[in-house]
């Protein structure tokens, strides 16, 4: 079982991020669980969400505490929210910044990648939704879900001009991390 | 079809699937999104239905009274306090033998205020006269609720259902959810049948006085109707399998019992978080098991005294506590084993109250605490500094 925690503000989709990925891994023939931080969540206010993606039934319901992947969709969180918190020796960071991971001056032992998502939201979307810029790097980097279930996860949660548009940005990141 | 559903709008996607003549009920954390997305389809034409909004959730609670005295199909779904306002009306609804079907996201009282999950609202219900059926996980609460209507309507029983689900932990969960089909729907659940009901053209009363020389037959009544039910749940679960190929079970549910020298009970989505530890433990070699209550009421005391016939140490896992009282689910099972002549110790721990997460360790601790000796209402996940701060 792989566990992912995402880190966001109230308003930058982070729920829709983990939503669309355990639908994803779902499409993918995976079992899967997504599930927010449990809170009055308000625009702005620092919010994390979940997903857990297994070959077998997923039971256990408990916060995930040690992450094999975590992706930070606001950088300004960072020193705020301890957003390394029990993530695994040499597991991935994907952090939503302009910076190259190693001026982010983090600490060391993690596989850090950054992603100007906010940026190639703006230019693809519209708007400064940093979430399905982040995941399409993701799945590129991990292949813990793959292209074609991020888009029927889409094509199920989104109306079709938005699930073309968010595809494009899924595209566009898919394979720019890969090394 | 099956796709990644939150369990609020997957229940209020299955609720859509009974064709409920009339909903009314009022916003609450975390049940809320089971109303909006209520709200939605009813308005998007997608599900002919008296969609009544209320200013309370006594109110919403007796236009659903009202709804289904005129017979009607009509559901409910509330939370916390929200249910406690509704308690005066929930005791009318199973007075009247009104079949109504409640969700209840299970939540904490205040105060203090808090909005997470136990199931202290539900407890405080228990003795209303509903039939109580608590969801282990989401795909479970969806099923429920096509049974909750059959269950509920079903001749012989006549009876409110309430539906538990955890609030947060399954409420507000992403889950793969199997739906059924409208047609398979409409043949397991058929068009509600009424025995008698409010009408101008037949002139009725329902829930009139009932003094000294009647009340107690009517109680007496109820009592009897509760004793019979359990044929008609294992139906609704059998006809259920035989329709959809799932069985979400009947009364109890015993996971790897068979040798089990150590049985966890309890109820809800903890159920799954103990499955999980249970299975870790087995790999140790410790021989112990699960035993689920998946009907709260009527209470599966025959079904119970049975499961536990054999093993040496029982452990109630409770996550609502009756202040100044024995452990709920404790008392309940003790009383029910108490003619067995094998007599396990019975340990029960609170935990998890007011959305205190609960982790494998947790139940591990638990355990071990309990084959030491037997353990009394005994809290598991306090925070030591904070209770002695509060202690000062």
């Amino acid at each position: 079982m792989k566990e992912v925690r995402l880190h966001g503000r109230g308003g930058q989709g982070v729920v829709t991020a983990a939503e669309l990925m355990a639908s994803a891994a779902f499409f993918d023939g995976k079992e899967t669980q997504a599930f927010p931080t449990f809170g009055s969540e308000r625009m702005g206010a620092p919010v994390a969400s979940f997903v857990r993606i297994s070959e077998k039934k997923i039971r256990i319901r408990s916060q995930i505490y040690e992450p094999d992947y975590v992706i930070v969709q606001d950088p300004t969180l960072i020193g705020s929210v301890d957003v390394f918190a029990g993530l695994k020796q040499g597991g991935l960071i994907l952090i939503n910044t302009e910076k190259k991971p190693e001026e982010l001056k983090l600490k060391p032992g993690f596989n850090v990648k950054t992603i100007p998502a906010t940026k190639i939201a703006i230019e693809i979307l519209g708007r400064p939704i940093p979430n399905t810029v982040m995941l399409g790097a993701f799945a590129g980097l991990t292949g813990l879900v793959t292209m074609d279930g991020i888009k029927k996860a889409m094509q199920q949660r989104f109306k079709a001009e938005l699930v073309e548009k968010n595809m494009q940005a899924v595209e566009r990141t898919f394979s720019m991390l890969k090394n | 079809m099956k796709k990644v559903t939150e369990g609020l709008k997957a229940v209020a996607e299955s609720v859509a699937l009974c064709r409920p003549d009339v909903i009314s009920a009022y916003p609450i954390t975390p049940q809320t999104h089971i109303v909006e997305e209520l709200a939605q389809i009813v308005a998007d034409g997608k599900l002919k239905c008296e969609f009544i909004n209320v200013e309370s959730e006594f109110s919403a609670a007796s236009t659903v009274l009202g709804a289904s005295a005129a017979g009607a199909r009509a559901y409910t779904a509330t939370s916390s306090q929200g249910l406690l306002l509704m308690m005066e009306v929930l005791y009318n609804m199973a007075g009247m033998r009104l079949p109504v079907v409640i969700t209840d996201a299970n939540r904490a009282v205040s105060a203090p205020i808090n909005i997470w999950s136990d199931w202290q609202d539900a407890i405080t219900v228990r003795d209303a006269g509903l039939i109580m059926m608590y969801a282990e996980d989401n795909q479970d609460c969806c099923d429920m609720h096509y049974q909750a209507f059959k269950i509920a309507e079903d001749p012989d029983v006549q009876l409110p259902v309430m539906v538990n689900m955890d609030g947060f932990i399954l409420t507000h969960a992403f889950d793969p959810i199997d739906f059924p089909s409208q047609a398979d729907v409409d043949k397991y659940l058929p068009k509600y049948k009424p025995l008698d009901f409010l009408s101008a053209n037949n002139p009725r009363s329902f829930g009139l006085m009932g003094g000294p020389d009647r009340y107690l037959e009517t109680r007496y009544a109820m009592a009897e109707t509760f004793k019979s039910i359990t044929p008609v749940i294992l139906k609704a679960a059998d006809d259920f399998k035989k329709m959809f190929g799932r069985y979400s079970g009947g009364m109890i549910e015993e996971y790897r019992m068979e040798d089990a020298e150590t049985v966890l009970v309890s109820m809800g989505s903890t159920i799954s978080d103990l499955k999980e530890a249970v299975d870790t433990m087995r790999e140790k070699g410790k021989k112990i098991g699960v035993l689920k209550i998946r009907i709260l009421r009527p209470y599966p005391a025959a079904e119970i005294k049975k499961a536990l016939g054999k093993c040496k140490r029982v452990i109630c896992v409770e996550k609502a506590i009756s202040l100044g009282g024995p452990g709920i689910l404790a008392a309940e099972l003790k009383s029910a084993i108490y003619a067995n002549a094998n007599k396990p110790e019975v340990s029960n721990f609170i935990i998890g109250l007011g959305g205190r997460d609960v982790k494998q360790e947790h139940i591990f601790e638990l355990v071990e605490k309990a084959e030491k000796g037997v353990c009394e209402t005994e809290f598991i996940g306090l925070d030591k500094k904070l209770v002695e701060e509060m202690d000062k």
